[in-house]
């Protein structure tokens, strides 16, 4: 510890901790609105200056040491008069329309401004502007940028990527994508996390509210919404709501007020996705196996199985694989993504059920994602009605005796499975578009049948949660009986890179669970390098999984994720379900429509060609 | 009213003044990697200011010409803007009426030959195609990245040896370099901002001094692999050094008795002592290094007979072959090559030049080796012949100053012209064609024969210093790709041999003539690839803790030159003639040194590279 006086205070400080910390240790705080712990220290801003005694200019709080004896004024004269000059610089080429603004009163720079009390600008506003596709999932608003570096710093440091950097240098240096690049020829995953620490509104995902406006207001579209596992977690937090208010009944109420007909759960698709990526697994390790013994036992030969296997669930990851590493594009699962089986089942099963044709349905996802955004869009991810429409041209020939000379005749469709995603972010504005007060509204029950969704299902929203249910249902499927629930709970937490090894009835069996970008490259490199191998490996594109996705709520400054994964852990610990095998709308589903997992119609509906589509530089 | 009066300077113009030397000093400390279309447009502002507004072209021309330039930048502008700014910067050479409106107009129109893809970018796209590159000046100047403001900061803090720890997690010849490193580092100094640059290469030196011994860092578990030097330099001894931490076993060939390269065979004792040099060798060896001095790498040991026993091979053979002038007479008795001369000298084999009248022929950093070697050999008289004029030498300054110190005479603005032979085949002149300086070419100033007579330099010895070459026909024989008389190796120092794999090569014997430091940079990036090729990922790193940033340290202060020896006396010896700084002196200058690890754009893309 050392000493310190801080605004004429004498108090103790932790030794190596900067001036920020050490004042804010106190209850000292000092404005900043560049800098994010770990992240961006890098002092741009110049509003977290302090005066320190013994020094003829001012210091940056936020990456400056305390020393035994240092003297700080945070507020004296020079300071307050440095800090509001700072401001107004940097308003004087933003774009303060905040009356437009996604951020309006999420804001840090309002926020500095307003507390500051600027209310006039001394300066000569100039505004720079910058084109930028406006149909891309992710928007980049030039006018709005102040320049703090956060975006490049995610981007580089906790993702890896390296999509955006500096551009330009003296007057015109600003962000823009790197190596000069357009942002649709890049290799963005698209995984949001700029968005989320930006602190303004320079950065924000395509705006897709209209649509579902649009689809609501049609009458001859049936709307069907569903919720992803993370969103119940966080949607209410804009909102001032607690956690254990805003459950995910409150938001299908709020839902339901909207006008969404039916309300279902990404839960069930995503022990959907359970039954398929597990059972796929299965079939890889049994292969493998037979390969073995078939062999001269050495193993020298191998089989033609490459492990490990990747999960397929985020599209980020997948983006991220396909344009990084595309040789090992075959290694990821074919099972589509919880949301596209979702979209894929609703245009078919639930069509046939509902007894519609499927171009009637509107299939909207609430998603913790901007990638998803991208993933719906996929020109291949239209199975559903596809399916649906050849299983008609079927009956219809058979009902015929076979006597129909213009076969073909049902219009080939191009009909998406999910037509439009909205992060949690954008329902929580439809929710306020609507003037519904969260606080007012009641708990209300999903629509049945694609609303329900086990504890294995809700943990996909969470890292290692999808590991974790394959793992739950493997045991299962291999061994006849459940395991104790909590049996794997080894791949759980917040770490970036997590091991675990279990013995699946005599097979050990090798696992790893990877969140944020930058971790998975170093997995990968370390598994391409020969430094380790697994059988079986969850990816999430976003620190924490989706409960930090991209498309989530932002609170500037915080890492939420972790928080919300804990929310899913207990809504797993409290559902009576505890294995996808157990859901009664997944058998259901089976028994009457896909038959079993890696069936016929299995496949078409629910496992998707990775090639079928090019990231930007991909061969 | 007096008939005339004495000018004095009013208080405007004196700070003007003193601004003009503030910017020129900004400029040359100017990081590389600036928006070119952006510098041009400020260069140009500051031009239009000079103009005294006599003339159109000038007064109204230069500020139109910015308009178009901001329009480009602004990326409002479009290919038509980028044919106006040319045409109007044509009108302007070639109407206005003085140097002020056509130099100024003449700079646009150089901008728009030299980086006219720049303003296309601008106008296409909206961007500038140069990023700043250059986050922390010092260390991206070094070739070898050496962790400058870290050790600088250690220095200012007293730890010396953990500042030597510190430069060699990068450059394991610390003392060498602390000595003759042509500190490539100080050229960008941002102190230069404030005053003068932070002198880098004493401070190198001091922590040298003052540290002791320093224990060098513990190899890893030997891996079992063989690694092959060929050339005991600093290229070689780098590699070495690292592959050996990284628990490969090396052996070094050399072609001489002795290791060191040009250290010992190119630089001479004053500038280089020996004892200094062999202790740092020697530490270097102990690590475990095999060394087999006497070998020529060629025929036998054919390269392939080396990559047969070792599983991988590093060409480090650098440029030891002198170069012919090709006049007439140089067949006599009495002409020597500095390579020849150095040599020798290296090997302690010292020619008695007393009562000898001498001519260096050069004017590089070996060429006043050479002539300083000689009046510490005894000569009677040395003169230098050059071409150029001598501010054009291309050794630095304070050797040629050294020089011309102890009595050597520069015969700038003399082209050599026959080497005139006695009876007996001995020299007895060497023949000198007055030039006469004319138009810069490539930034070089190209010397033209005058009308003057040819000039008799009676002389007694010439030594020839105009570069080196490589001797790589060996090597080309055995299927290394030879460009232009270097190596051809690749970036990562791998050398695409016919029918051998694992060869790297760096160093002077791939980039030509070249420094000691750009040799250690190529050690190292040839180590960590040849550790690469070999299956592993070692990483050189050193467990230093730096101080902390100092707030304190932006007061206005210059720079401590190092001092030498009396030049009467140093003459007279092989001794070391460059002075350490005292501890007052280093602790004065390490504190200068701006940290643009922490502030600045370091903190953004710079930092430090902890490990590699």
């Amino acid at each position: 510890m050392v000493n310190v006086t801080i605004n004429g205070k004498q108090y103790k400080a932790e030794e190596g901790s900067t001036i920020l910390d050490a004042a804010a240790s106190v209850g000292i705080y000092i404005p900043t609105l560049c800098y994010l712990k770990d992240i961006n220290n890098i002092g741009a801003c110049r509003v977290c200056m302090v005066e320190v005694e013994g020094c003829a200019k001012l210091v940056a709080a936020c990456n400056n040491q305390v020393w035994d004896g240092m003297v700080i004024h945070t507020n004296s004269p020079r300071v307050r008069e440095s800090r509001k000059n700072t401001v107004e610089l940097i308003l004087s080429q933003h774009d303060g329309e905040c009356s437009t603004c996604v951020r309006s009163g999420n804001c840090k720079l309002q926020t500095i401004a307003n507390d500051l009390g600027i209310v006039d600008l001394p300066f000569r506003k100039k505004v720079a502007k910058a084109e930028w596709p406006m149909k891309f999932p992710l928007i980049r608003d030039e006018g709005k940028c102040i320049k703090c570096m956060r975006c490049v710093q995610v981007c580089d440091k906790i993702q890896g990527l390296n999509i955006w950097d500096v551009s330009g240098t003296g007057s015109r240096t600003t962000v823009d994508v790197s190596r000069n690049r357009m942002i649709k020829e890049s290799d963005c995953a698209l995984c949001g996390q700029c968005i989320t620490h930006c602190p303004v509104g320079a950065l924000r995902e395509r705006d897709d509210i209209d649509r579902v406006l649009d689809a609501l207001a049609d009458p001859e579209k049936i709307t069907v919404v569903q919720v992803a596992p993370a969103v119940r977690a966080a949607w209410g937090e804009p909102f001032g709501l607690s956690r254990e208010f805003a459950t995910v009944k409150r938001l299908v109420a709020a839902l339901r007020q909207m006008g969404f007909d039916y309300i279902f759960d990404t839960n069930f698709s995503a022990d959907l996705t359970i039954m398929e990526e597990g059972s796929e697994f299965l079939e890889k390790l049994k292969r493998s196996a037979a390969a073995d013994a078939s062999s001269d036992g050495t193993g020298a030969q191998g089989s033609a199985e490459k492990f490990p296997l990747f999960t397929s669930c985020c599209p980020g990851w997948v983006r991220f694989l396909k344009s990084q590493y595309p040789d090992m594009v075959d290694q990821l699962s074919t099972a589509k993504s919880p949301q596209q089986m979702f979209g894929a089942v609703a245009k078919s099963y639930y069509a046939q059920l509902l007894g519609v044709d499927p171009s009637k349905i509107y299939c909207v996802s609430i998603m913790p994602c901007v990638a998803k955004k991208h993933e719906c869009a996929i020109p291949c991810m239209n199975d559903g009605a596809r399916v649906s429409r050849e299983e008609k041209e079927k009956d219809i020939l058979a009902q015929s005796g076979g006597n129909i000379s213009d076969a073909g005749w049902l219009e080939q469709t191009d009909i998406p499975d999910v037509d439009v995603v909205l992060t949690t972010r954008e329902v929580d504005r439809l929710i306020r578009a609507e003037q519904i007060r969260p606080a007012l509204l009641p708990e209300e029950e999903f629509d049945m049948p694609l609303g329900v969704g086990s504890g294995a299902g809700v943990i996909f929203g969470a890292t290692g949660g999808v590991m974790e249910a394959a793992l739950r249902s493997a045991y299962y499927l291999v061994t006849g009986r459940n395991p104790d629930p909590d049996a794997f709970k080894k791949v759980r937490g917040m770490e970036g890179w997590k091991e675990a090894e279990f013995n699946l009835a005599g097979t050990q069996l090798k696992v790893a669970v990877v969140s944020g970008l930058g971790n998975t490259r170093r997995l990968i490199e370390a598994l391409r390098r020969g430094e380790v191998s697994y059988h079986f490996v969850e990816v999430m594109a976003c620190p924490g999984g989706c409960a930090g996705g991209g498309g989530q709520p932002i609170r500037d400054g915080e890492e939420l994720a972790a928080e919300r994964g804990e929310v899913l852990y207990a809504l797993d610990k409290g559902n009576h379900l505890r294995y996808s095998h157990e859901n009664p709308a997944v058998k259901q589903c089976y028994q009457d429509y896909l038959g079993k997992p890696l069936s016929h119609r299995a496949h078409e509906l629910l496992h998707t060609d990775h090639h079928a589509w090019r990231m930007p530089g991909e061969e | 009213m007096s008939r005339l009066s004495i000018i004095t300077g009013n208080k405007a113009q004196t700070t003007v003044e003193s601004l003009y030397k503030d910017l020129e000093r900004r400029i040359s400390a100017s990081p590389p990697g600036l928006c070119p279309v952006d510098l041009a447009s400020s260069f140009l502002k500051l031009c239009h200011s000079q103009s005294c507004g006599k003339c159109v072209p000038c007064r109204i021309g230069l500020g139109q010409l910015q308009d178009l330039l901001e329009m480009v930048l602004d990326g409002e502008g479009t290919l038509e803007t980028i044919d106006l700014i040319e045409k109007t910067a044509k009108n302007i050479f070639y109407s206005a009426d003085c140097a002020i409106g056509y130099e100024a107009a003449n700079m646009v129109l150089k901008g728009l030959r030299g980086f006219r893809d720049d303003f296309e970018e601008h106008v296409l796209r909206h961007r500038c195609k140069c990023e700043l590159y250059q986050p922390v000046p010092c260390v991206s100047q070094c070739p070898a990245g050496v962790d400058i403001p870290g050790y600088v900061a250690l220095v200012a803090d007293g730890r010396y040896g953990d500042a030597i720890r510190l430069i060699r997690k990068d450059n394991p010849l610390p003392a060498v370099c602390g000595l003759i490193c042509e500190h490539p580092c100080e050229v960008r100094c941002r102190r230069t901002l404030i005053d003068d640059p932070v002198n880098i290469r004493g401070l190198k030196r001091f922590a040298v001094d003052h540290a002791g011994d320093v224990p060098l860092p513990v190899p890893a578990a030997p891996t079992g692999k063989k690694v092959a030097v060929i050339g005991g330099g600093p290229g070689g001894l780098s590699a070495a050094y690292y592959l050996t931490l990284m628990g490969h076993q090396v052996t070094i060939f050399e072609q001489r008795k002795k290791l060191g390269g040009m250290l010992r065979y190119g630089i001479p004792n004053y500038r280089l002592p020996r004892e200094e040099l062999d202790r740092e060798i020697e530490q270097i060896l102990s690590l475990g290094i095999s060394v087999q001095t006497g070998v020529t790498v060629g025929e036998s040991p054919s390269i392939v007979d080396l990559r047969k026993e070792y599983d991988a091979v590093y060409i480090a053979i650098g440029a030891h072959t002198d170069r012919k002038i090709g006049i007439e007479g140089e067949d006599a008795k009495g002409v020597i090559s500095a390579v020849e001369l150095l040599r020798g000298i290296g090997d302690g084999e010292m020619p008695d030049f007393t009562g000898k009248s001498i001519v260096v022929i050069g004017g590089g950093n070996v060429a006043m080796d050479v002539a300083r070697s000689a009046v510490r050999l005894g000569a009677d008289r040395v003169r230098i012949a050059y071409r150029r004029r001598s501010v054009d030498m291309t050794a630095m300054p304070e050797e040629v100053e050294g020089a011309v110190e102890e009595g050597c005479e520069l015969l700038d603005l003399h082209a050599p012209l026959r080497i005139e032979k006695d009876a007996d085949g001995n020299v007895a002149a060497l023949w000198v064609q007055p030039q006469i300086i004319g138009p810069m070419k490539n930034g070089r100033p190209t010397p033209e024969n005058s009308s003057e007579e040819e000039v008799r330099l009676a002389c007694d010895i010439v030594l020839v210093a105009i570069g080196q070459g490589i001797d790589s026909r060996l090597f080309e024989k055995q299927g290394i790709p030879v460009k232009r008389g270097v190596i051809d190796a690749l970036n990562w120092s791998g050398v695409n041999a016919k029918d051998i794999t694992g060869v790297f090569a760096g160093g002077n014997c791939v980039t030509g003539p070249a420094t000691v430091i750009r040799a250690i940079a190529a050690g190292k990036v040839a180590a960590a690839n040849i550790d690469e090729f070999l299956g592993y990922r070692h990483l050189i790193s050193v467990d230093v803790e730096l101080p902390q940033v100092r707030l304190d340290d932006r007061k206005n202060c210059a720079r401590i030159n190092m001092k030498e020896r009396q030049a009467a006396d140093r003459a007279k010896d092989f001794e070391l003639v460059e002075c350490g700084m005292t501890c007052e002196e280093a602790n004065q200058e390490a504190r200068r040194c701006l940290r643009c690890d922490h502030f600045g754009y370091g903190s953004f893309k710079g930092g430090r590279t902890e490990q590699w």
